[in-house]
């Protein structure tokens, strides 16, 4: 069985009456110690689904599922004090820009501790030694003075080994990191990429990669979901999805990637933008921007189909240009 | 650190020139002199109105007896009130604990009610609860002292009969003035003697509660609304929804990693309270006839007591300056961004 298991998925914003679908009728499963990435543009729900999975919209959004479960426990009838033994313990999550995510008026040590304190329980001598050794298990130079400076002291990069290293701290079943990179320059960028990467593979972790990066996802994850407006709009084992996307969007995707197209002018995109809150297409969600659109694709939407390799979310997905 | 309080004090110097000027103009510029008033409706002679001007030092032109009065500051000279030729000094020490007494009330009744009102507000935002706090303390904030203190008076001690209108004890306790705090002196002398003084500390708060209350009531208002703010945006911050991720229950979201953070602007503005606190203390000692300084300068006006006015003033000006001055320390105390700053 799965370590998590997400089965039609639906997160909504706003009056019952108006609802503003974020994530629509997602499912994602995830096993232990494989990496799974989830691909998207701003706003298509990657974040979202994330941050309902751990409860951490606070009753702003409504979430309806069929299945939430995560290692045998029913994340959707869970009391908010079990889910807080969860989170935190065994599903926990670095954020996108590392600067801000650390609380400026406490120090690293501190923050790391708390974790261990709240959830292990641990005190004193045991406690400090726990988190230097956390410390440097996220490769900190000078852990042992680190452990008192404040964020403010801290690079961006170190500040983001700090976060891992909180995440780390109870020896977590599910890492999801949400866009970890992004707001680190490039040479840290692949740093943390490969310490993440490393620190997944020694503790046969589950890891799920939240980002823009198609090169990241190429490079380390064993399966990826591409979402679309709230939905999935194909999911596969990687490489095989980079090599022969049947859903038009991931085509898209692929085709905007500069190395893609080598010799071309321009590079290719796609002409519209991702539906909004009062613009969503009666039928496909991408149908308006979609280059092979049907008359069916304007009347009805695709459910999430399996196929031979994969899942896809189209009504005419391209298995024929595979074969070519 | 030592430069930022270095930088601070420089600004000091300008300010301090500024008030004395001012409340030496701005008394002077009241109709009326000091013998004028002392001598009232009856006719005076013109002859001995001046001899008794020179006396004073009044004849003279208005920039020497400015120069008069700041070299005398210079040399730690107060003047003495022209009503009862006791020093400044020595009555403002005698008359301000009892306007610290009733500050000090109205500031911990303000700090405590207004932090919580503002965080509860801010959780529960857009509840009933949230909507009724921000409307309580906007009325709060827009009434003036002297309609909202009149009306206290009105209804809890004329109509309820709950507290004693004015004064800051009964008549019949014995309480000598050893610390000038009228909780702890009355509390002493319960003490020393319980027989005759039985019941004194509990009439001492019960003076106390309604002023403390009235005084409070802008501070408290003020403070709960930033606070409320404060709190918002700090909640929508990066790192209290780590602190979710990280399991951490709703109080220890709320009060370690949200209102720590939060406080820091909340306690700019409890600093500038000190003035709103001095200035309203003029008003609410005046309704309730407290014994402070309030009382003391608004007479010293009546009678054109110049020495009383303009060092008064300064004293109190100088306590709110230093007030606000300790306040920023505490500020780079409380957020390590500035305690680091080179």
């Amino acid at each position: 069985m799965s370590l998590l298991q997400i089965k039609n998925l639906s997160v909504e914003f706003g009056n019952a009456a108006n609802p503003f679908r974020a994530v629509e009728n997602l499912d994602l499963s995830v096993d232990q110690g494989e990496i799974v990435g989830i691909v998207g543009e701003s706003g298509s729900g990657k974040s979202v689904t994330m941050m309902a999975m751990m409860g951490l919209l606070e009753g702003q959004g409504r979430i309806v599922a069929d299945q939430l479960e995560f290692d045998g426990k029913n994340l959707l009838t869970i009391s908010p004090k079990e889910r807080r033994k969860i989170v935190g313990k065994d599903i926990a999550m670095i954020f996108q820009d590392p600067m801000t995510s650390l609380n400026p008026s406490y120090t690293v040590g501190y923050q790391i501790m708390e974790v261990l304190k709240v959830h292990q329980g641990l005190r004193g001598a045991e406690l400090k030694a726990r988190a230097l050794e956390l410390m440097e298990l996220v490769e900190i130079p000078a852990a042992k003075t680190r452990l008192e400076a404040y964020p403010h002291q801290l690079s961006g990069g170190m500040s983001q080994r700090v976060m891992i290293a909180v995440a780390l701290a109870c020896n977590p079943k599910l890492l999801i990191a949400d866009e970890p990179t992004t707001a680190l320059d490039v040479t840290i960028q692949a740093q943390i990429m490969e310490l993440l990467v490393n620190l997944q593979k020694e503790r046969n972790m589950a890891l799920i990669m939240i980002t823009h990066d198609l090169a990241v996802i190429a490079e380390v994850a064993h399966r990826v979901a591409v979402m679309y407006a709230g939905q999935v709009a194909e999911e596969g084992h990687v490489p095989r999805l980079f090599q022969h996307p049947v859903h038009p969007y991931t085509e898209a995707l692929l085709s905007s990637i500069p190395e893609h197209s080598k010799g071309a002018r321009r590079l290719t995109t796609l002409p519209g933008i991702v539906p909004g809150q009062y613009d969503r297409p009666k039928g496909c969600l991408l149908s308006p921007r979609c280059p092979y659109v049907q008359e069916r694709c304007r009347a009805e939407r695709p459910a999430i189909t399996p196929y031979e390799h994969g899942a896809v979310r189209c009504f005419y997905p391209l298995f024929d240009k595979e074969a070519q | 650190m030592f430069a930022f309080i270095l930088r601070r004090l420089g600004v000091l110097i300008p300010t301090f020139f500024g008030i004395t000027l001012l409340t030496f103009a701005l008394i002077r510029m009241i109709p009326g002199d000091p013998i004028e008033v002392m001598v009232g409706e009856r006719s005076l002679d013109p002859v001995m109105h001046a001899a008794a001007m020179k006396r004073l030092g009044l004849d003279q032109p208005l920039y020497v007896q400015y120069f008069d009065y700041i070299g005398k500051l210079f040399h730690g000279d107060l003047g003495a009130s022209l009503k009862t030729q006791e020093s400044v000094w020595k009555e403002f020490t005698t008359l301000f604990p009892a306007t610290l007494e009733l500050a000090l009330c109205a500031l911990v009744f303000a700090t405590v009610v207004g932090l919580l009102a503002g965080v509860v507000a801010a959780i529960k935002r857009g509840s009933i609860f949230d909507h009724g706090v921000m409307g309580v303390s906007l009325t709060g904030f827009s009434m003036p002292i002297f309609v909202w203190g009149l009306l206290a008076v009105m209804l809890f001690s004329v109509y309820l009969g709950w507290t004693p209108v004015s004064g800051r004890i009964d008549l019949q306790y014995d309480i000598a003035p050893d610390t000038g705090f009228m909780l702890i002196d009355a509390w002493r002398a319960q003490i020393a003697d319980p027989e005759l003084n039985a019941g004194a500390f509990k009439d001492a708060i019960m003076h106390l509660i309604l002023p403390a209350i009235v005084l409070g009531t802008i501070p408290l208002a003020v403070i709960a609304r930033m606070t409320r703010s404060s709190m918002l945006e700090v909640l929508r911050e990066d790192y209290v929804r780590t602190a979710r991720a990280k399991g951490l229950s709703p109080a220890r979201v709320i009060f370690i990693h949200t209102l720590r953070n939060a406080l820091i602007p909340v306690l700019t503005v409890i600093g500038l309270q000190v003035g709103t606190l001095m200035g309203g203390a003029v008003l609410t000692e005046t309704i309730f006839s407290w014994p402070g300084i309030g009382k003391w300068l608004i007479e010293a006006i009546g009678r054109r007591d110049y020495p009383v006015v303009q060092n008064g003033i300064l004293i109190v000006a100088t306590l709110v300056i230093v007030t606000n001055f300790i306040v920023d320390i505490l500020y780079g105390i409380a957020n390590p961004r500035i305690r680091h700053a080179k």
